[in-house]
């Protein structure tokens, strides 16, 4: 008899494949990946943020794409480096607060009784927190910024929808029969955590981390943006965009500010259409085919 | 009900309690103390009257000693003094508070005046045109982000276009109370509003759609149907009444977005209300405004909630059993 694929991840493979704004997204994701990736390897970080006084606001020529900023530094340049960081960090604070949220949402939910109860209300005080605000606070007053500590920041509130959408699905699959049979059988509930439940709840993890990936990368460019996100040393695109405070800048000198406003914004649409693709594939009842 | 309310309030103290036991930690963790602004201020004041002013202060007192009286002048609506403006941080406060107030209360207004009559358009007219348009804004609105969406509305109606002014509240020649004033005042609210309103709008498309959607194959939409009531009647008087009382109630969890998107709408339009004072203020380290912000938005978005968790209890009951 032949066995016919029938994993999560193939299941979620079709759907986008299926969806074509989906898949286009993807293609056009990969293909703006690949390039910045690719071009960060090769371009000189030095000579990016070398100044030169000589072209400074240059408009767009042979020599610079894409112009230049206040500082004659050619604006492809930090285009690239700053998608190659936004991204990065944007992933990075996805899979540290899926890990965290991962790892309480199922113990919450599995173990229930007073563990979940403390856990809970926990969530449900980070979530009424002023979010923005404190990150910001915490940015201007943590002694040695840098990037993990922005990233250690950001998680530290973030982990929250995460553990409480894990911790409701968990909830739900541990009052299946699998489960109490598993428990009969006197399966370690650590191996019916992470061996059982996990690999059910898979899907619904890569729809929303997909989800959550779009959304991190528009926070950490906001937060640059208002100059309390990356540190100096690491340009994002939101230190692109906001040099777009200086009223000259944005009314007069559109090639500083508008690509990298693009970027983020044709990014998070790439990914938001995956995502939605994702998440019909997660429901049986929504998919295409 | 009143039960519930109750248990709601008794809820939110702990709550409270926690939110000022942190903010408190975090103004002690904010480098210089409140001696600090003043002495760049006077640098004839030596060490000795520096630590004498310190200690008559209080500020050697153990930590739960200074929380405790903190508390104590929060309470009596004294949230201390700004370094940097020289008042008193309440008066900083009250005239860029009505302006964020203001703010909110357009994007609200508009927000609700737009997403509704879209999200009834959606559902009514499921699969058509209109609705697939409706659907597509309803997923780039909600990719996009707010402060890059806001740029670029300044940039194309503002700087570009010039329909709208580029910065501050109100024009500075006119005089208060004077019927330009408030026009002027409107056309300021504007374009900040419209572009907070027409990307906030999602949850609610999204909500009335699915909502109509389920509703309209009801059993009693039916037999409103077969009774031979008007189609524009079934749904104003059966399926929307339904769907729009938790709408109205979603209104306190937006608080806690109002103030993230006031502090990005403030910062972009230099429009003078409490996010662009929170940013200013935490740029010239003047960190006795910026606990006060912080307490009173943790303090706005508890409320909001606890309202919102009300009006929600009381149209859907099921709520409630918990």
């Amino acid at each position: 008899m032949k066995k016919t694929e029938h994993s999560p991840f193939s299941v979620l493979w079709r759907e986008v494949v299926k969806d074509k704004l989906a898949l286009s997204s993807l293609l056009l994701l990969s293909l703006i990946l690949f390039i910045v990736y690719g071009a960060s390897i090769m371009l000189d970080q030095e000579e990016i943020v070398k100044v030169d006084l000589l072209s400074i606001y240059a408009p767009p020529s042979a020599e610079h794409w894409l112009g230049t900023d206040y500082g004659g530094r050619d604006i492809l340049g930090q285009l690239i480096i700053g998608t190659k960081n936004s991204f990065t960090i944007g992933l990075a604070i996805t899979l540290l607060t899926g890990l965290i949220g991962l790892t309480v949402g199922l113990i919450a939910g599995y173990f229930g009784g007073v563990i979940d109860n403390v856990i809970m209300r926990i969530i449900d005080f980070i979530l009424i927190l002023p979010f923005l605000m404190l990150v910001i606070v915490f940015v201007a007053i943590v002694p040695k910024y840098n990037v993990f500590t922005f990233i250690l920041i950001m998680s530290a509130f973030l982990w929250t929808g995460k553990a409480r959408l894990i911790r409701a699905k968990t909830l739900a699959e541990r009052e299946l029969d699998y489960v109490s049979a598993s428990k009969t059988l006197g399966t370690p509930d650590w191996k019916i955590i992470v061996r059982e439940i996990l690999p059910n709840l898979s899907s619904i993890i890569i729809v929303n981390l997909t989800l959550n990936l779009a959304g991190n990368i528009g926070i950490e460019s906001g937060l640059s943006y208002l100059g309390f996100g990356l540190p100096e040393s690491t340009p994002s695109l939101g230190t692109l965009v906001s040099y777009a405070t200086n009223p000259d800048v944005l009314q007069n000198k559109w090639w500083v500010w508008l690509p990298a406003s693009l970027l983020i914004l044709v990014m998070m649409l790439c990914i938001n259409f995956i995502g939605q693709a994702l998440k019909r594939a997660a429901d049986a009842r929504q998919r295409l085919g | 009900m009143v039960k519930f309310i109750l248990r709601r309030i008794v809820m939110m103290i702990p709550q409270l309690f926690i939110l000022s036991v942190l903010i408190f930690l975090l103004a002690k963790a904010m480098p210089g103390d409140a001696l600090t602004g003043q002495l760049a201020n006077n640098p004839k004041m030596d060490a000795q009257t520096l630590a004498e002013m310190r200690e008559k202060l209080g500020l050697n007192d153990p930590l739960y000693v200074q929380y405790a009286r903190w508390i104590k002048n929060l309470l009596h609506g004294d949230l201390g003094m700004s370094y940097v403006h020289q008042q008193p941080v309440t008066d900083l406060l009250a005239g860029r508070m009505w302006n964020t107030v203001l703010l909110s209360l357009c994007i609200l207004v508009l927000t609700y005046a737009i997403a509704v009559p879209l999200g009834v358009i959606s559902g009514r007219w499921q699969d058509s045109w209109a609705d697939k348009l409706i659907v597509g804004y309803s997923y780039v609105s909600f990719a996009t982000p707010l402060f890059i969406f806001a740029l670029i509305m300044l940039f194309l109606f503002g700087f570009k276009l010039g329909w709208f002014p580029t910065g501050g509240s109100v024009d500075i020649q006119l005089e208060e109370g004077t019927f330009d004033y408030y026009i002027s005042k409107f056309n300021h609210l504007l374009l900040p509003s419209l572009s907070g309103a027409l990307i906030s709008t999602v949850g609610i498309i999204q909500y009335l759609r699915s909502e109509i959607i389920d509703t309209k194959v009801k059993d009693f939409v039916r037999t409103a149907r077969a009774k031979g009531v008007p189609e524009a009647k079934i749904y104003s008087r059966h399926i929307l009444r339904n769907s729009f009382l938790p709408i109205a109630a979603f209104l306190g969890y937006e608080i806690t977005g109002l103030i993230g998107g006031s502090v990005f709408l403030e910062s972009i339009f230099s429009y003078p209300g409490i996010g662009q004072l929170f940013l200013q203020s935490i740029m010239q380290r003047d960190y006795s405004v910026v606990t006060a912000l912080v307490m009173i938005s943790g303090l706005a978005t508890l409320v909001g909630t606890l309202l919102s968790d009300i009006i929600l209890s009381a149209v859907d009951p099921r709520i409630r059993i918990e």
